[in-house]
């Protein structure tokens, strides 16, 4: 008898988890922000759960004069602080066991010779059967240098066809259509495309996947999602902090490439695509690529795009510096720290909605989601006087926090009169699930393990986003300073006026 | 917040939990479903810690029935759970006495969630046939435990003769991470066909039988169930191939071994589950789990065609 296919996996079994096959991770930048507080606690709740194979490895690279163990205890520490699922020793234990550290410089040819000479020990010794992911958790200027190392030490290519090496890579994917190419262009100079992983974190959240669910699991959304119903869309990202310790990274790129490019333009394309006929990878970003392609400009840039930096004031109780005072930005900075724009979209589905996007720092509060506003009803058979507070029927995504879906109608006030007021109905989401709801990139990183693609979008849309936002940017850039906003505030008021013009506003999110 | 309704009705529960709703907005709305747990005094704290412990994944109404003594008069106590008292749920306690006790449909009928979807839970011993109980013929899903009944090879016995899709047993459930071990190791190269199988468990272990009725479906092999005296829960599994076995050995809690040929040892976290870790895994789904209808119904037969079943004393 051949061997089809593994008799004990029965699609009906849908208790089995999906466990990784044998590899190891290779982080780079592991030193770094993001791998002590998301990627290593993400790894170890994989394996908490059961979802990491026995033969797994994880390998840090980074320029410390680390000795194994010293790495294990940072990946201790960051696990005892952040991982989301109780710490367990028998997990630790087996998982440790895996560990390995790697010290030098990216320019160090030995230092990569010597991960070679790690990964191929790892092989034998933990089984990780030549199956290796890289993860390149470095600025992008350092791109370049580690796939040269990776090829030239021979770790970017698979040894035997049944192996596999791909490497994974984080925002931002340049900072303009030209750099984004030649980005991609060194990474793919390396690596096969299909073996890319672009990390976007927000694909991996649980309400992200959840607005494909809303859409296309129901009946009751997707007759009214469209043009003859829906009046505009706003899509907001707001962050109540300032910068940070981000002023290297921040200045010179701004709110818009920092979170419009990218997020904002995903939720959009969620919101907004056509129902892809199924959920593998190809046919879900072919609707993606679709509907990011028939995003058209506002003709008038002045009058329907903003931005603002915001300036000193009290912010939820505290007195903060505005940006041009914050550590390492120079004093007459034009980066934007809040965007907004309006876009249109080219298609019989959406023409006349506009979406609004907007993000910005130290804003109200922290908050994302996506709000799907309706038109009035054509007809109101009551007195006017009874329906002068009635606001316009909404919908909206809660992406962070407080995951859920908020309704908003009209109901009738209780008393004899007629009177009809907005009422709020509210679907928790997150209430509830999030403490056993599975992190970003816990699922991120399985994914990019067992190899499968969906939630990683593809050069083409990075691409395609770039050239919505670039002549933007170079709009821009021939302003001047932004708008200075006060810190706490919803952002400056030509944002406002953006609204105002077509008659509409701003929620409060 | 705890409030006793002692000597009530479900009615007024049912009140009480509309009144909590507008006064203190305590019970909302935004429930997945109704969880009936029916379990006798000792076992109820128990079960509701486990129901609390998988409300936080799913949010539900929790009413616990718990069959106090059946002599004397008809009474119903009742007890409202919410807020910090109850974790992601509400839990409404409800113990019946008399002749009630053989009646606790009738308490729940007015409490349940409407239009949700309703699981029932026997935490301990259950009825015969599960879905011919009143209750668990009201529910999508009826949850029992064999491991937890007095006899449970018996009780395993029992829910064979029964089966309707939608019963589960959690003897079932505690076997996912060990099923799931399995089948990733089948995932790897070579890709052979597995020649013959063996399970060892204690003697009563009811997971343990439903582990080599399933390899005997699945894998058209003869499969030994090797009765372990000593041990109370799985011990190990073995998978003959051309190339060598492959075998998956708990020998000290919660880590496990497992040794493919061509390759080392490996360790593996593979604990023991909490009732509240396996009900939760339950709740995941509403739909009958034919997998493990079809093991319960013909694996298990299967295996005792085809395979044989061996004692041993566990060695420590």
């Amino acid at each position: 008898m051949t061997w089809t296919a593994n008799p004990l996996r029965d699609k009906r079994d849908k208790r089995l988890p999906r466990i990784a096959g044998p590899s190891s991770l290779v982080i780079f930048g592991v030193t770094g922000d993001l791998a002590r507080t998301k990627l290593m606690p993400a790894v170890y709740d994989l394996a908490n759960r059961g979802l990491l194979p026995p033969a797994f490895s994880l390998v840090g690279f980074a320029r410390r004069d680390w000795e194994h163990q010293d790495f294990g205890k940072q990946v201790r520490d960051s696990v005892r602080e952040h991982a989301r699922t109780p710490f367990s020793e028998a997990t630790w234990r087996q998982l440790s066991a895996g560990f390995r550290f790697v010290s030098g410089d990216f320019s160090d040819d030995d230092a990569f010779d010597r991960l070679s000479q790690t990964v191929r020990e790892l092989d034998e010794q933990q089984g990780t059967g030549g199956n290796h992911a890289f993860y390149l958790s470095i600025p992008p200027s350092s791109f370049d240098v580690v796939c040269k190392q990776l090829a030239r030490s021979g770790l970017a290519e698979p040894e035997r066809e049944d192996q596999w090496r791909r490497v994974v890579i984080e925002k931002p994917f340049g900072h303009d259509l030209d750099s984004a190419r030649e980005l991609n262009n060194v990474v793919e100079r390396i690596f096969p495309a299909d073996s890319i992983f672009r990390i976007d974190h927000y694909l991996g959240k649980e309400t992200v996947q959840n607005i494909m669910a809303l859409r296309f699991a129901n009946q009751l959304f997707e007759p009214i999602w469209n043009a003859h119903y829906v009046d505009h869309v706003q899509i907001t990202m707001a962050e109540d902090i300032g910068i940070g310790s981000r002023a290297g990274y921040y200045d010179g790129i701004g709110a818009a490439r920092d979170v419009i490019q990218n997020h904002l333009l995903q939720l959009l394309a969620l919101v907004a695509m056509e129902e892809p006929v199924s959920f593998d990878a190809a046919d879900l970003r072919a609707e993606k690529e679709k509907i990011l392609s028939a995003v058209r400009l506002p003709p008038d840039l002045d009058t329907y795009t903003a931005r603002g930096q915001y300036s000193a004031g009290w912010a939820g109780g505290t007195y903060v510096p505005g940006y041009l005072d914050e550590d390492g930005i120079p004093s007459d900075s034009t980066t934007e720290t809040y965007a907004a724009i309006r876009l249109d979209i080219d298609t019989r589905r959406w023409a006349g909605v506009p979406f609004y996007l907007r993000t910005g720092k130290r804003l109200g509060r922290r908050v994302t989601e996506v709000a799907v506003v309706f038109k009035r009803a054509p007809h109101l058979p009551f007195e006017s006087t009874s329906t002068e507070v009635l606001g316009q029927n909404a919908l909206v995504i809660r992406v962070q926090p407080d995951e859920g879906v908020t309704m908003r109608f009209g109901s009738k006030v209780p008393g004899t009169a007629m009177e009809v007021r907005d009422v709020t109905m509210d679907f928790g989401y997150g209430y509830s699930f999030t403490e056993e709801s599975p992190e970003a990139y816990e699922r991120l990183v399985l994914d990019v393990l067992l190899g499968d693609p969906p939630l990683f979008p593809r050069h083409e849309e990075v691409e395609l986003s770039w050239k919505i936002l670039d002549p933007i940017e170079e709009h821009w850039a021939a302003k001047g300073s932004p708008e200075p906003y006060p810190s706490g505030s919803w952002g400056p008021a030509s944002a406002d006026d953006m609204l105002a013009r077509d008659g509409r506003s701003w929620r409060i999110p | 917040m705890i409030i006793d309704l002692p000597s009530t009705t479900a009615g007024s529960v049912g009140k009480r939990l509309v009144d909590l709703r507008e006064k203190h907005g305590a019970v909302t709305l935004g429930r997945v479903l109704t969880l009936v747990l029916i379990a006798d005094e000792d076992d109820a704290e128990d079960a509701i810690a486990s129901a609390n412990h998988a409300s936080h994944e799913h949010p539900c109404r929790i009413l616990a029935v718990i069959r106090g003594t059946s002599r004397g008069a008809t009474r119903l106590d009742a007890q409202i759970r919410v807020g910090g008292d109850a974790g992601a749920s509400e839990v409404i306690v409800l113990r019946t006495f008399g002749p009630l006790t053989a009646h606790p449909v009738s308490v729940v009928m007015p409490l349940l969630l409407p239009d949700a979807p309703l699981v029932a839970w026997w935490p301990a011993e259950a009825p015969d046939a599960p879905a011919e109980d009143p209750v668990g013929a009201l529910a999508q899903r009826r949850i029992t435990d064999a491991a937890c009944c007095k006899r449970p090879i018996a009780a395993l016995q029992d829910r064979v003769a029964s089966y309707r899709p939608g019963d589960t047993d959690l003897a079932w459930t505690r076997l996912t991470l060990w099923r799931a071990l399995l089948a990733a190791a089948l995932d790897q190269p070579p890709y052979e066909d597995v020649t013959a199988a063996r399970v060892v468990g204690g003697t009563d272990n009811p997971s343990a039988d439903l582990l080599a009725g399933w390899l005997a479906l699945t894998l058209d092999c003869p499969v030994t169930r090797t009765k372990a005296s000593g041990v109370d829960g799985m011990l190990s599994v073995r998978l003959d191939r051309a190339s060598g076995p492959i075998v998956l050995e708990r020998q000290d809690e919660p880590v496990a071994v497992l040794s493919m040929p061509g390759r080392t040892d490996r360790q593996v976290a593979l604990p023991r589950r909490s009732a509240g870790e396996c009900l939760a895994e339950e709740l995941r789904r509403l739909e009958p789990d034919d997998v493990y209808g079809d093991v319960l119904t013909t694996g298990l037969e299967i295996q005792r065609e085809t395979g044989k079943v061996t004692r041993t004393k566990a060695r420590r």
